[in-house]
């Protein structure tokens, strides 16, 4: 750590793994109800229970990415940030945002709009909050002594996610236009500009990481996030196959959401060739374990596991199904929740000063982690296959399937067992690691 | 060999051009000859319906035009499917609907509210889904 206020990130890195922590309960409510056993439906009913899960998938990772700003941006302006208080300020209203919001999932206060459930009046609140915090990175960026393409690419994807935010605030008399417009911030966000904020953080990790040139390293960053923004934009068109929208969009989200995994493979190849290609050995193994992993795993999920069912053709059965929730777990779980736990396993050690990286509990928090959530992924898929075949094919009536399919949910509940086991010594090590102090600065340059 | 600014030359470029042709795609997909919405058709009971469909946050299970929860069953053609009455006394249940073992939230709705969620849903059954409508099944429709 190189700079005093870097230490702000640290408490964003610690909600990220309250907020996490609370997304695996709620995700095995309900996994336990999918399989029958409802008992806190009177309390907790699924739909409670999904937008909780999902908005907290949401708010961690956002929290995850401002802290990895927060960390990322004074050491490459080569600056302090220019006011820590209103950091910790945003990082305190952004916690208090989060909670009312889930409380009032729990009263039935919500917008009822797939993974933008927060209510319009707290979408103001989080617009405030946003502003507060790009304010605060610009002003560093513009305060500081050198411009980084890695620095750039990051504060664009994240000041992007603030304005694609807004057309998920406007109201629609029709379903239709709603939706059409709720896939601006939802597909826009995570086939688009999060992937320069995954691109921004990678880049920072492989030039800490490996020491490969970071002028050879921003170069492919470019050319990785302009694949991403060419086939990820007019990708948008394959959520548009059949919500009632004109049948150009077949055509045009066939062809650009197909071209999509080559951005995804772009980053998988770009991380290993730098691993390969640096000759730098950071000891910090564990946070090269999470970055090149995210950059693999996230080529699997949200590339190729994105293409499987990509085309309208194939689209057209599966559109609905739990095939979707197969693809959007491994995707995100790879491309952005891979990525937050990486900066946080690279930027603890040099925040608190304890080289505890490298030992078996955090490998063992790896290994868990990725082996539950591959395994969720082949339940989820499994079943997901299976009710495209028994509902859309054989067309039995939906609740039949899904009494067919609940041996999946079992194995799905095993799997994130065992996911859920790495995530606990991930969160453990987390706080063995300490609080961040001043010394760690010696630490660090020493 | 690529050069940097050549590599962000082709970032910003690619993403201007796609950017306008998607700005472009939108404004065409909404012009009122292409609506497949019937969106003339949308009166005061089916907007009503929409906010009952959000404030409720039905899609938190049921889907609807394939996008929600994937936890109770699809809505699109719900109407076709079960019939008006069907689907009032599911919004009425003084009792948590479950017939197959899967709980619904026990709304109790009242006349008006149910009268305007069942317009939405018929406005929702007749959208042109460019053949989406035909295999999210089992439809009324399939069935004959």
């Amino acid at each position: 750590m190189k700079y005093k206020s870097q230490k702000v990130a640290y408490w964003f890195f610690g909600l990220c793994m309250l907020l996490f922590a609370l997304q695996i309960v709620y995700g095995f409510i309900m996994g336990f109800a999918r399989i029958g056993m409802d008992g806190l439906h009177d309390f907790i009913p699924f739909n409670t229970a999904r937008a909780v899960h999902t908005n907290l998938l949401v708010v961690w990772l956002l929290t995850g990415f401002m802290g990895a700003a927060y960390y990322i941006i004074p050491e490459e302006a080569q600056t302090e940030l220019v006011n820590v208080k209103l950091a910790y300020v945003q990082l305190i209203s952004l916690a208090v945002v989060g909670v009312l919001a889930i409380v009032g999932y729990h009263f039935n206060i919500w917008e009822g709009r797939k993974f933008l459930e927060i209510p319009r009046e707290l979408d103001y609140l989080v617009v405030v909050n946003v502003l507060l915090f790009l304010g605060l990175i610009l002003a560093t960026l513009y305060k500081g002594k050198r411009k980084t393409t890695t620095a750039l690419v990051l504060t664009m994807g994240l000041l992007f996610a603030a304005l694609l935010y807004l057309p998920g605030m406007i109201w629609f008399d029709s379903q239709v236009t709603d939706s059409f417009f709720r896939w601006w911030v939802v597909h826009l966000w995570v086939e688009g500009v999060w992937e320069l904020i995954m691109g921004g953080i990678l880049s920072y990790l492989l030039i800490k990481l490996t020491g490969v040139d970071r002028e050879v390293i921003e170069k492919w960053l470019y050319v990785i996030v302009g694949l991403t923004f060419l086939s990820g934009i007019l990708g948008t068109g394959h959520h548009y196959y059949y919500i009632g929208v004109n049948k150009i969009w077949l055509v045009v989200g066939g062809i650009f959401s197909a071209l999509e995994p080559l951005a995804f493979l772009g980053m998988a190849l770009f991380a290993v060739y730098m691993y390969h290609k640096g000759e730098k050995s950071h000891p910090n193994k564990i946070a090269l374990y999470w970055t090149i992993g995210a950059s693999i795993v996230s080529f699997v999920g949200a590339g190729l596991l994105g293409f499987a069912h990509t085309l309208p053709q194939t689209n057209v059965y599966t559109h609905g199904t739990l095939v979707t929730a197969m693809h959007g777990h491994y995707a995100f779980w790879g491309a952005y929740a891979m990525i937050v736990l990486a900066i946080i396993s690279y930027a603890l050690p040099n925040m608190t000063g304890r080289k505890r990286y490298n030992n078996k509990f955090g490998h063992a928090a790896f290994w868990f982690a990725n082996v539950g959530m591959l395994g969720m992924t082949v339940a989820f898929g499994v079943a997901g296959v299976v009710q495209v075949y028994l509902e859309r094919k054989l067309k039995m009536e939906f609740m039949d399937v899904q009494n067919e399919i609940m041996i999946h949910f079992v194995v799905l509940l095993l799997c994130a067992s065992l996911f859920a086991t790495g995530i606990i010594l991930y969160i453990v090590e987390f706080f063995k690691y300490g609080k961040p102090t001043d010394e760690a600065l010696v630490v660090a340059e020493a | 060999m690529l050069s940097k600014s050549q590599a962000r030359s082709f970032f910003l470029g690619g993403t201007v051009v796609t950017f306008l042709a998607f700005i472009g795609l939108t404004v065409y997909s909404f012009k009122p000859s292409n609506d497949q919405s019937n969106h003339s058709q949308i009166d005061k009971k089916v907007v009503r319906g929409k906010e009952l469909w959000e404030s409720n946050n039905c899609m938190g299970c049921h889907t609807i035009l394939g996008e929600g929860g994937y936890y109770a069953p699809e809505l699109t053609k719900v109407i076709d499917r079960r019939g008006e009455g069907y689907v009032k006394a599911v919004l009425q249940s003084p009792v948590p609907w479950g017939p197959r073992g899967r709980k619904m939230v026990k709304y109790q709705m009242n006349n008006e509210d149910t009268e305007a969620l069942i317009a939405y849903l018929k406005w929702i059954g007749k959208i042109d889904l460019n053949g989406f409508d035909r295999v999210v099944s089992p439809l009324a429709k399939d069935k004959k």
